[in-house]
């Protein structure tokens, strides 16, 4: 197949849109977190958590979206335990982020050891059908793409919405974009920067969670190690790409998650097939920091992020 | 002025005492506002103003006494309740978001967080109202970042109007404006107390403090020292109960101008979001002379500070040091050449806090000998020059290994003028040297400052307290978008008139005069 | 709440909070034991046997803490100076890569020429290797969190081809390996007759040269001065961006001589599993050393002595070996809230 008429193909479309899914979820709770001033670099760890969490839920016998619910939950764990030490203690955003992804990463471990000790290979689970919408997934091309995948794929767009909607257009998202620009602004209108920042970072995390259960629970069927693989700090490039922006945020990860699509189909064709895989998987990671070195010039940093507050102190 | 015993008390603190470990802040405080009445809460750095102020907005708990708005005693320790009670606060250091609108900033915590909307087109209504009521014309719609300094402020009023705000809490609402602008601002604060507003009026600067209010209270080291009406006092009076006593401010005689030492021929720089840069500027500095740059913040003084300490470079013209064109210019060339800078922020760069004295006096000066030989450090000689800054200049503190964060600002503010100082300096770039200090220490830093001048140091004086220019300078430039107005000698402008070209006119006619 | 600076700490305050964190870590991997259905004080009582117990157990805990000696140093160092390295695991590969390449036969010469060649050289790579980075960060601003993480992956990726190209070994029976070193490129045991080789010696004269540079020079002073306050320095006429390259290029050179010490010291050829995130787990013994490099080694020793320790209890009760991550990550999180709290008083206001 000729490299140009991969864009042209239903199932490339379709696989770009489910590798961006959980992106998209990961990179809005990302973009939360730094709105409201708190870099999270537990996001990678919070996505594994949220893998396992998620499954397992399922693979107890709770339903599908029971199963998203836990590891929203889960997520919003381990962001508590995050802002706790980095919103009233004003610990450094760097070393925290990091200490959660590995505590995040070896407590999913441990606790998969612990469920299922002795096997070799991990259950699966029967995950999230695609879910045809009549009429639109007839369009040629862009229907099976957009119109046929599971309900979590479209859950991801419509957060697309609804984290613009709450940041640009009600009273919560002023305070969160206030609180990321100038936590003193925030304080003194009365409102709690604590509260406001601990909150967003919470429900960023649970969505880092819900990110990374769309991938046992929606792409793939099982839970596997290494199998978010560094997705959680692309989306922390994506955030950077998209400024800060949910829309562009959105944008960024699905042209992303086509070049991924891309790759993968390239590997196959004869060009392909001479040259080393490791260097398609390389591509992710390159991009990412082609990313964020194209955008480091225009890039709209919110005022405050990294910046702790201290309530008194002026 | 109202008839106290008839008008109704809008806000009472009673026998409010709050204390950080030794130290008491505040000391059996209490003070009483009518409605429609203005008083001036005076007091020096550290005399327990902010404390108590914080105290009123839940930002501490006292220790013991209450606090009581419209006759009900507010809960303490929560920020809200001030609010709710229709007390307002227009800080010094503006609390706006500079990347969001005056709207998005002014209905900012106005709602209940969970309201399904942001409602903008009645907000927008509602403060242009309140904007024609009190004569506080701005845009709702212009981002923060676009704005003037004096028009910030006004969103900042407008903040505490917009929540129905009864009293009106101004902490050195004047230090950042032009003579016109506070007249501006007394205007909008006459209209608020002919509505039947209350304010309180936190200042230093007597003559204003004569001009606005009707009733004065002094605090010094946490205590009410002082309470009376207006009329039966005058601005000695009130400067003398405010320190405890007589001082006397360093007396200025005339400079001798000698030759330029440092000068600027036609120096742009580029502007720096918000920030102007400088605007093709002639300009130099004379030995024996002290020259005041005078301006509103954010016109230009940091770019011109910047490149005369060697932080940035001319984008073009050129600069003139002892004759001689400088090309390689930088903040280590700044200090070869003899520049003492005293900058601006003594906390974010004069000095890092978790350094000790000593690391911090050879911040300047740790590659030369005798602090540093081929790469490796002499700490015996770091500490033997930090305690001959602490013994000459008066440092209080335990000894050279004491980290700065421990030490007061004066202090702080001592220890840099010993480490640019030493070197007896031929240039002497002063930022804000007194900044937050308390009149003790002012009264030393420009003490500092004149003796330099004498023995024949060029002084640039950089300040946005036009008194202190006025009292020091031997010359004032104005600065204004980075445009810079002729020398003015001393004596010959009165604040008016220097006010005039801090709001930015005059500029033009000079260009096209030339 | 808010936080009040503490003028004079006793030494209580200074003393207390380490221990508390230290202790409530014990308390946690207790209860994940026992979630585990094993027995606390058993579990316990194994890893510090299993670490410290017996020469063997000692012994195998010192060349653990040798790599983590090197990458904890190159954290601490680029952590002082507020340089965010997160990429020592692609550092430590850059080293070993330069060793696998050199060692195996390439340059037939003596081992007191050819040792110091190869650990040189492998710090030249590992320090290329963190420049990327830093000027990316000192000419564009771009956050090196990111990108030192993102290298890692893109260079694990890098040495994978490798091993699966050039550098397989022809007798590897198809595994993806190098060739052996030749005896000349191994490192010789520190004292004759012990399985403990030469790069722990030289973790140790690093730790000691680390602390030197940082006390005593003046790129020491450059160091910390721009850590603490990067406006600060700027205005005093510190080059920022000279003293950001210079740590860069330090870190990722200590980086990298991990790789040359596993691979010339213990392992004697390079493989994908090389290591177990050495470099990562280098960011938690620089955190528990409080950047100190003398700090480091001593918190290297512990953080190998609970993995060593780990990994025999597990075999020995079957609780997953992966009690040892938590724990360390526990600790992690626990330090860093102590030492603030040993400095900051909390207040209710």
């Amino acid at each position: 197949m000729d490299i140009f008429e991969i864009f042209l193909t239903a199932s490339f479309w379709t696989a770009a849109i489910r590798i961006a899914s959980p992106l998209i979820f990961a990179t809005l709770g990302e973009l939360i977190c730094e709105r409201a001033g708190i870099l999270n670099l537990g996001i990678e760890g919070i996505m594994v958590a949220g893998a396992f969490a998620g499954w397992m839920a399922v693979y107890s016998g709770l339903g599908l979206w029971p199963g998203v619910a836990v590891a929203f939950a889960v997520g919003m764990g381990f962001g508590l335990i995050h802002s706790i030490l980095t919103v009233p203690f004003g610990l450094s955003q760097h070393v925290v982020g990091l200490g959660v992804t590995l505590l995040a990463t070896s407590s999913t471990y441990y606790a998969y050891r612990l469920a299922l000790p002795e096997v070799t290979s991990p259950p699966s689970i029967t995950p999230f059908q695609p879910l045809e919408i009549p009429l639109l997934s007839k369009i040629p091309v862009i229907g099976p793409a957009l119109f046929a995948q599971t309900p979590l794929t479209y859950l991801a767009f419509a957060m697309v919405v609804i984290v613009a909607l709450v940041l640009y257009r009600t009273p919560l998202g002023l305070a969160v974009r206030a609180a990321g620009e100038n936590p003193q602004a925030v304080a003194a209108q009365g409102l709690s920067v604590t509260a406001i920042r601990m909150g967003a970072v919470m429900v960023g995390s649970g969505l880092m969670a819900v990110g990374g259960a769309f991938l046992t629970m929606s792409a793939f069927n099982s839970f596997f190690f290494e199998m978010v693989s560094g997705r959680g700090w692309i989306c922390i490039a994506l955030v950077v790409f998209g400024a800060w922006k949910p829309g562009k945020a959105l944008l960024g990860a699905i042209l992303f998650a086509a070049f991924d699509a891309l790759q993968i189909r390239v590997q196959q064709t004869p060009l392909g097939a001479g040259i080393p895989y490791q260097i398609f998987l390389m591509m992710p990671y390159i991009l990412s920091i082609l990313a964020l070195v194209v955008m480091s010039r225009r890039a709209e940093v919110p005022g405050a992020l990294m910046v702790p507050f201290n309530k008194g102190e002026r | 002025m109202p008839d106290q015993t008839e008008a109704q008390v809008v806000l009472r603190l009673d026998n409010i005492t709050k204390t950080f470990g030794a130290l008491t802040a505040n000391d059996a405080v209490s003070l009483t506002l009518h409605k429609g009445e203005v008083i001036a809460l005076l007091g020096e750095n550290g005399a327990g103003k902010t404390t108590l102020m914080n105290i009123l907005f839940g930002q501490y708990t006292a220790d013991s006494g209450g606090v009581e708005v419209m006759g009900a005693p507010l809960p303490p320790g929560n920020p809200r309740a001030a609010l709710d009670a229709g007390v307002g606060m227009v800080h010094q250091h503006f609390t706006l978001a500079e990347n969001m609108t005056v709207l998005e900033n002014v209905t900012l915590g106005t709602r209940p967080l969970f309201a399904p909307g942001l409602n903008r087109a009645a907000a927008r209504a509602r403060i242009l109202r309140l904007a024609q009521d009190f004569k506080l014309s701005v845009d709702p719609d212009a981002r923060i970042a676009a704005l003037s300094v004096g028009e910030r402020q006004r969103v900042e009023i407008l903040k505490a109007l917009y929540r129905d705000a009864r009293i009106l809490i101004l902490d050195e609402p004047t230090a950042v404006l032009t003579p016109q602008e506070t007249n501006d601002l007394f205007e909008t604060l006459r209209t608020a107390v002919a509505l039947g507003l209350s304010i309180i009026f936190i200042s230093h600067k007597l003559h204003e403090v004569m001009a606005i209010s009707d009733r004065v209270v002094i605090l010094r080291h946490g205590k009410v020292v002082h309470e009376g009406a207006i009329g039966d006092t005058d601005r000695h009076d009130l400067a003398a109960r405010m320190v405890g006593g007589e001082v006397s401010a360093p007396k200025a005689v005339p400079g001798v101008a000698g030759a330029p030492l440092l000068a600027l021929r036609g120096v742009s720089t580029p502007d720096r979001g918000s920030a102007p840069g400088l605007k093709t500027l002639d300009f130099s500095l004379h030995a024996g002379q002290i020259t005041g740059l005078a301006g509103v913040s954010g016109n230009g003084q940091s770019a011109l500070a910047d490149l005369v300490g060697g932080m940035t470079r001319p984008a073009s013209g050129a600069l003139v040091l002892n004759g001689a064109d400088v090309h390689h210019w930088s903040p280590r060339t700044a200090v070869r050449a003899g520049i003492a800078r005293i900058p601006e922020d003594r906390h974010k760069t004069g000095t890092i806090a978790d350094f000790d004295l000593s690391e911090n006096a050879i911040l300047e000066s740790y590659k030369d000998p005798p602090f540093s030989r081929h790469g490796w450090m002499n700490w015996r000689a770091a500490r033997a020059f930090a305690q001959r800054i602490i013994d000459s200049y008066d440092v209080r503190c335990p000894g050279p290994g004491t980290r700065i964060r421990l030490l007061s600002g004066g202090n702080m503010q001592k220890l840099i003028l010993g480490r640019v100082m030493e070197g007896a300096p031929q240039i002497i770039l002063a930022n804000q040297p007194v900044r937050g200090l308390d009149i003790g220490a002012v009264n030393y830093v420009h003490s500092q400052l004149l003796a330099a001048r004498d023995r024949g140091a060029a002084v640039l004086l950089i300040s946005e307290d036009l008194d202190e220019i006025m009292a020091l300078s031997d010359v004032i430039h104005v600065i204004s978008e980075g445009r810079l107005s002729p020398p003015f000698a001393r004596g010959t402008m009165s604040p008016a008139q220097l006010g005039v070209w801090m709001a930015g006119h005059g500029f033009e006619e000079t260009a096209h005069a030339s | 709440m808010r936080l009040e600076p503490v003028a004079n700490p006793t030494a209580l305050r200074t003393l207390a909070p380490p221990a508390l964190a230290i202790a409530a870590t014990v308390v946690i991997a207790s209860l994940l034991a026992m979630l585990a259905g094993a027995n606390p004080f058993s579990v316990l009582g194994l890893i510090l046997k299993g670490a410290f117990g017996s020469k063997f157990a000692l012994l195998e805990t010192l060349n653990r803490a040798t790599p983590l000696i090197f990458t904890g140093l190159a954290v601490a160092v680029a952590f002082r100076a507020r340089l965010w390295n997160i990429g020592a695991e692609a550092q430590l590969y850059a080293g070993a890569l330069v060793v696998a390449i050199l060692g195996a036969g390439l340059l037939d010469w003596p081992a007191i020429l050819l040792l110091p060649t190869m650990a040189i050289l492998a710090m030249v790579a590992g320090a290329i290797l963190l420049l990327i980075p830093a000027l990316l960060k000192v000419r564009l601003g771009v956050d090196e969190v990111v990108t030192t993480l993102l290298i890692n992956f893109i260079f694990l990726l890098f040495v994978s081809m490798l091993l699966e190209g050039p550098l397989k070994d022809p007798m590897g029976m198809g595994w993806p390996k190098s060739a052996r070193l030749i005896d000349e490129a191994r490192l010789p045991r520190l004292i004759e007759g012990l399985r403990l080789h030469w790069g722990f010696g030289l973790a140790l004269i690093s730790a000691v040269i680390v602390w030197v540079i940082g006390t005593r020079t003046t790129l020491g002073y450059e160091m910390r001065a721009v850590g603490l306050n990067r406006n600060a320095a700027e205005f005093a006429g510190i080059p920022v961006g000279r003293v950001l390259i210079k740590t860069a290029l330090l870190s990722g050179g200590l980086a990298a001589l991990a790789g040359f010490s596993e691979v010339a010291g213990l392992k004697g050829n390079l493989t994908l599993d090389l290591s177990p995130g050495f470099g990562y787990t280098g960011i938690i013994v620089a955190m528990l050393a409080l950047l100190n490099p003398l700090g480091v080694v001593a918190a290297a020793l512990f953080v190998a002595g609970i993995f060593v320790g780990a990994d025999s209890m597990s075999r020995a009760v079957g609780v997953p070996t992966y009690l040892a991550d938590i724990m360390l990550a526990t600790a992690l999180l626990l330090m860093v809230v102590a030492i603030l709290l040993t400095r900051f008083r909390v207040v209710r206001e």
